[in-house]
């Protein structure tokens, strides 16, 4: 036994008692090669029957999704800043520009548009797991995180846990709600929705070591392309969750996609937490009883 | 002359969001239910301590009020945790397993413990029946007693939201505190102050010690912040002044019925707004993203 609240863990599943498991699987985001087409969204409501988002116009460039949530278990987010431009990445497409990434396609206004698909991160220390009191929350044999809805009583409290703000209560429905990693899809042998409907391949699904070096690899090439504002994120078991089984590239620090910068799994500090009540507990008990034997009748 | 404390200003801070929409969800966690439940809760516990000290030492009316007053509250809690859920009609899967690492499953097996053991001797209180297995039922809630004002503020600390998580050294004591305040102010209340001496010296020593606790959130800087503005922070004022009149007004007065009647009531009243207070100063926490990156930010900064 010994499960760890934090740091990194070698086998995730294993840790979690399944035994002859297949290799934990996640998803590598590569947003420096998003396009913005949402079909990720789209593939994802599809396949999992996520109700759709009111039409709304939010006034957030092309973001009218908002945030990820009980409904959203995909959101691409749109940024646009004034910043230095990276230059562009050669995808290899046809256009009407010149090929291979020539400068005619930078913009004159030093305008910067940034997209980025965000999901659920499978965090090897998920706090939504750790603090999830009917056990509707567990650890698949894929490392990933899952909702059974058939137990969740819509208790909440995954809710505020969660540091990326991803898990929600469904308002009309009353349980809480996230993204799968198609649990169904994996354990059928396909590749989950999102990824599959990517069009340029900034969804990336596998095993997840090998997307780790293949992350570390294109990292490499980018900065090796001028690209130095280009990081990852998430793919460091010794951060404060241990690593996500969802990470990503980015372009720019993590708060301006609206990711906490340094999250970490609040059930870290819980044996603290526990000794702090007891602590207190016991000085309510104190006080109580020598209320009583200071006072005389 | 220049004050303190109050009109500190924490300076403005620059940080970058997405759009300053919040990085966490806020809790979905209604109100006044799980605000109400730590009210409740912690009274229950404190009367339950309360009571069986009092049925021991002689303090027949202190004892039956205490007896009450946990058996009910704890009911009340519990249709009020019920209330908060989105499948009340699930609430039984709370029991499904044990798990140290929720302390909302932890915190449902004290309630189904706790209230079961209050109810029993509430029951035997009133109606006289079976005082034999009453005085184990009577014994149980008050060794759990305290376990029920304090385990609440492990349930919002164990969180993302930066104002509770960051107090939850502090969060327990002012829980502790708020409820022997109130406890106390039960007892204040029900009993004649003749009976009332150990109630009394519970409502001083918890407001103190709430007081303290609270006084003690100022070391966080800028997470604290949501416990002193907006809605919370009038919650906060609110029951900080009702429980420190509460406090002095019982060194005064509380030997007398009716000051001992109207100290009961404002520190029942400040013990209530200090849970709304913490409750809602989550909330703001959880809303403005500044809560979240800033201190992180700070974090990693303090790292390289």
């Amino acid at each position: 036994m010994g499960n760890q609240l934090s740091g990194p863990v070698a086998d995730v599943a294993g840790q979690s008692g399944y035994a002859g498991h297949p290799p934990r699987m996640g998803f590598f985001t590569d947003t420096s090669v998003c396009i913005g087409c949402k079909a990720c969204e789209v593939a994802c409501k599809e396949w999992n029957l996520v109700p759709a988002n009111e039409l709304e116009l939010r006034g957030t460039s092309y973001d009218n999704t908002g945030a990820l949530g009980a409904n959203a278990w995909r959101h691409v987010a749109f940024v646009e800043r004034e910043a230095p431009r990276p230059p562009p990445v050669d995808l290899g497409m046809p256009g009407s520009g010149p090929p291979g990434g020539q400068t005619a396609a930078v913009p004159e206004d030093g305008m910067q548009w940034l997209m980025m698909s965000d999901v659920c991160k499978h965090c090897t220390h998920a706090a939504c797991l750790d603090v999830c009191p009917t056990g509707s929350l567990f650890r698949t044999e894929f490392g990933t995180v899952v909702v059974q809805e058939d137990i969740c009583n819509g208790c909440g409290y995954c809710v505020p846990a969660c540091p990326y703000g991803v898990i929600e209560i469904r308002p009309d429905d009353g349980r809480a709600w996230k993204c799968t990693l198609c649990y169904d899809r994996l354990r059928g042998g396909q590749e989950p929705a999102c990824a599959k409907a990517c069009p340029t391949d900034s969804i990336q699904f596998g095993e997840w070591d090998e997307l780790r070096e293949r992350a570390a690899a294109r990292v490499d090439a980018l900065h090796a392309a001028g690209v130095s504002e280009a990081r990852l994120y998430g793919a460091d078991p010794n951060d404060g969750v241990g690593g996500d089984g969802a990470f990503f590239l980015l372009l720019a620090e993590p708060e301006v996609y609206g990711l906490p910068p340094d999250p970490v799994v609040t059930t870290r500090d819980l044996p603290s937490m526990w000794r702090r009540a007891g602590l207190a507990a016991l000085t309510a008990a104190a006080t109580i009883a020598a209320a009583f034997l200071g006072s005389r009748r | 002359m220049k004050r303190r404390g109050e009109e500190r200003m924490v300076p403005r801070v620059e940080f970058r969001s997405y759009y300053g929409q919040p990085v966490i969800k806020p809790p979905a966690w209604k109100s006044p239910d799980v605000p109400a439940y730590f009210f409740l809760g912690g009274l229950a516990g404190a009367s339950a301590t309360m009571a069986a000290l009092a049925e021991l030492t002689g303090r027949p009316r202190l004892a039956f009020a205490g007896y009450l007053t946990a058996g009910a509250g704890a009911a009340a809690g519990t249709g009020a945790l019920i209330h908060d859920l989105g499948r009340p009609a699930r609430f039984l899967n709370m029991l499904r397993m044990i798990k140290l690492t929720s302390p909302l499953s932890v915190g449902s097996w004290l309630l189904a413990g706790f209230s079961t053991l209050a109810g029993a001797a509430a029951a035997s209180t009133v109606t006289g029946l079976l005082p034999g297995p009453a005085k184990a039922a009577k014994a149980g809630a008050a060794v759990l007693g305290p376990a029920m004002m304090t385990y609440p503020a492990v349930l919002v600390a164990d969180t993302a939201v930066p104002a509770w998580h960051e107090a939850h050294r502090e969060l327990p004591f002012v829980f502790a505190g708020a409820g022997l305040a109130s406890g106390g102010a039960l007892g204040m209340l029900a009993a004649p102050p003749v009976e009332a001496g150990p109630a009394r010296a519970m409502a001083v020593v918890g407001s103190a010690l709430e007081l303290a606790g609270e006084t003690a959130l100022r070391r966080h800087g800028l997470v604290a912040e949501p416990y002193h503005r907006g809605r919370a922070g009038r919650w906060f004022r609110a029951g900080r002044l009702l429980t420190a009149a509460g406090a002095v007004g019982t060194l005064l007065a509380g030997g007398h019925r009716r000051g001992a009647a109207a100290c009961g009531l404002a520190l029942l009243a400040g013990s209530l707004c200090t849970r709304f207070a913490v409750f809602e100063a989550g909330r703001t926490s959880a809303r403005d993203p500044k809560y979240t990156v800033v201190p992180q930010r700070e974090r990693l900064s303090g790292q390289s």
